[in-house]
């Protein structure tokens, strides 16, 4: 018992110490981004003499179109591919969790295979394939592929979730003479919301950040989202200044904050669940 | 259950058909199986026919046998890029995987402000793919950066991290060792399976905690550990934004953080080498595949299934 009471606080300590480490230098991005001209902003420390908006005004129209039209076309592409996940994900989930058809288990053997599949083997054919069709420099190549159910990953996490659902309750709805449609509209997909939260707020965080795909496809400023712009931003050679490469870093991961502080429980669960991606 | 259990799985249990289901599941399966021919499969086997063409996008694709396949074992560049991404793979890994195993071990057992520990450690692996943080890191190990600053105030003399071959990938490695996160709340969750009972057990037998993580934690945490090291190494292999922007696009300095994914990308998307980059990506899935393979070989001696 005295050992406990000797460890625990030390215990806190190193924890504190570790995640204040890890967690240093995002806040002082913050905070030197709110810092005037390249001098001040050297400094390693994190108090701040009076809040200077300069470097986002800076940033924010350092491009054209300013980052506001990114910001925009990053908000457009993920909320497609929300919905294509939702829709899709869950229509083939309900079926590996719920219909018993022939070769079911090579199938899911299949899904469960894509999800390892790196992007990198399939980005070359794809990329001829979608510049034939005219689909370069649209949302398109990003947002059908999840409209076709292809991120893997949701479909197995909402499998997983519609196994844990009572199963009587399907049952009783057939009896009452319910087809799978109906059964999988107003019963399953209800219950399913905690899955459906988790797979909206990895889609959102995921899409947000992705780099590779929309670098590939998006080369128009017009189209660019906010990676795309970010990175664009950082290797012109207009921009020289660390502060407003800052600003405009901070304004990208802000709804990824906020994703963050809104969905914890969920993104947490669906990792702890699914064994991570 | 992670999805590599379930593949494990997949082999038990028997079949049933039942009246009616093939039907419904054609439907509920139909946007998957058209993403499954089109966006996956379908592109699989056309990039590996792509692999025997030079193709541009512009001329139509020109059969040329194995030349692809030839240069990638001649070409020199590329077997740096292997040797860049090995070290990125087997360093980084090994070690994310150990501060997520050490930091939810510290983390267990009902420890007071658990949450707010997990969600602090958890939130650089959401930002750690991102632009932003690798415009971050650029500043923070520049010469003029942040970790230099700090080496300064205690009078030790920095250096350019990123401008600097010797260390250029080191500052990689850090960032993927950062986002730890991820695999600590998986090996929480693992953690809280295993029974208290256990332990009460050995304990009143008198092991020591060596002997009590040895014998206890550690095998029946090995399922998880296997799974998510298996997913971690195809994950890092795959790692392409933060090299991208470090490097300015370049794999620079002198090639030093070239990952293989950044130079297919240049050979497909800048050179527009379609075929070539074909090859590539087809020599990756292999390379993939063997350390996957290893991995599941090498399980037999170290992970404990109870089934």
């Amino acid at each position: 018992m005295t050992t406990r009471r000797v460890f625990a606080p030390l215990k806190h300590l190193g924890l504190v110490l570790i995640g204040f480490v890890m967690l240093y230098p995002v806040l002082w991005m913050v905070v030197s981004s709110l810092r005037p001209g390249d001098e001040i902003f050297r400094s390693p420390g994190l108090v701040l003499d009076g809040l200077r908006t300069e470097n986002y005004s800076e940033g924010w129209n350092a491009l054209t179109p300013s980052f506001g039209t990114y910001l925009l076309n990053s908000a457009v592409l993920v909320l497609g591919c929300i919905v294509g996940n939702l829709v899709s994900c869950s229509m083939a989930a309900y079926a590996f969790a719920r219909l018993q058809f022939r070769g079911k288990r090579w199938w899911f053997g299949i899904m469960l295979g894509t999800i390892m599949l790196p992007i990198h083997v399939i980005i070359v054919p794809q990329y001829v394939l979608f510049s034939n069709i005219g689909w370069v420099n649209t949302f398109l190549p990003l947002i059908v592929p999840k409209i076709l159910a292809t991120d893997a990953f949701f479909v197995f996490l909402m499998v997983q979730f519609i196994r844990g659902l009572p199963r009587e309750l399907d049952e009783a709805a057939r009896i009452d003479g319910c087809g799978h449609p109906r059964i999988f509209l107003q019963i399953v997909l209800p219950l399913m919301t905690p899955a459906l939260a988790t797979t909206t707020i990895f889609t959102f965080i995921w899409t947000w950040n992705d780099f590779f795909s929309q670098l590939i496809y998006l080369t128009d400023p017009d189209m660019y989202t906010v990676p795309v712009a970010l990175r664009s931003f950082v290797d012109s050679t207009v921009a020289t200044s660390w502060g407003s490469q800052f600003a405009m870093s901070v304004v990208s991961l802000v709804p990824i904050f906020l994703a963050f502080l809104i969905g914890q429980r969920y993104l947490v669960k669906g990792i702890a669940t699914t064994g991570g991606k | 259950m992670s999805a590599l259990d379930e593949l494990r799985q997949l082999r038990k249990g028997g079949a049933q058909v039942r009246k009616g289901d093939n039907r419904a599941a054609f439907w509920f399966l139909a946007p998957w199986f058209a993403g499954l021919l089109l966006i996956t499969v379908g592109p699989v086997l056309a990039s590996f026919a792509l692999g025997f063409t030079k193709y541009n996008l512009i001329q139509p694709p020109r059969f040329i046998g194995l030349d692809n396949f030839a240069r990638v074992l001649s070409d020199e560049r590329l077997h740096n890029a292997l040797r860049v991404t090995f070290t990125y793979v087997l360093v980084s890994v090994p070690l994310q995987l150990a501060c997520a195993l050490g930091v939810a071990l510290l983390l267990n057992k009902g420890l007071r402000g658990l949450a707010f520990y997990r969600s602090a450690f958890y939130l650089p692996s959401l930002l750690g793919s991102s632009v932003a943080i690798a415009v971050l890191w650029t500043q923070v190990f520049g010469t003029d950066g942040l970790v230099n600053r700090v080496l300064g105030f205690f009078g030790v003399e920095g250096r350019g991290w990123i401008s600097d071959p010797d260390t250029a990938l080191s500052t990689l490695i850090v960032l993927n060792v950062w986002t730890f996160g991820s695999p600590m709340i998986i090996f929480l969750a693992g953690l809280r399976q295993i029974p208290e009972v256990y332990y009460e057990a050995a304990a009143i037998d008198g092991a020591s905690r060596w002997a009590r993580f040895r014998s206890i934690t550690m095998p029946l945490l090995s399922p998880i550990l296997f799974f998510t090291l298996v997913l971690q190494i195809i994950h890092a292999f795959q790692s392409f934004t933060q090299a991208f922007v470090v490097s300015g696009g370049t794999g620079g300095p002198s090639d030093s953080t070239m990952f293989y994914t950044l130079y297919l990308y240049q050979q497909g998307f800048s050179r527009f080498d379609m075929g070539y980059a074909s090859a590539l990506a087809w020599f990756l899935l292999l390379i993939i595949a063997a350390f996957t393979a290893v991995n599941f070989w090498a399980a037999r001696f170290w992970v404990f299934y109870d089934d």
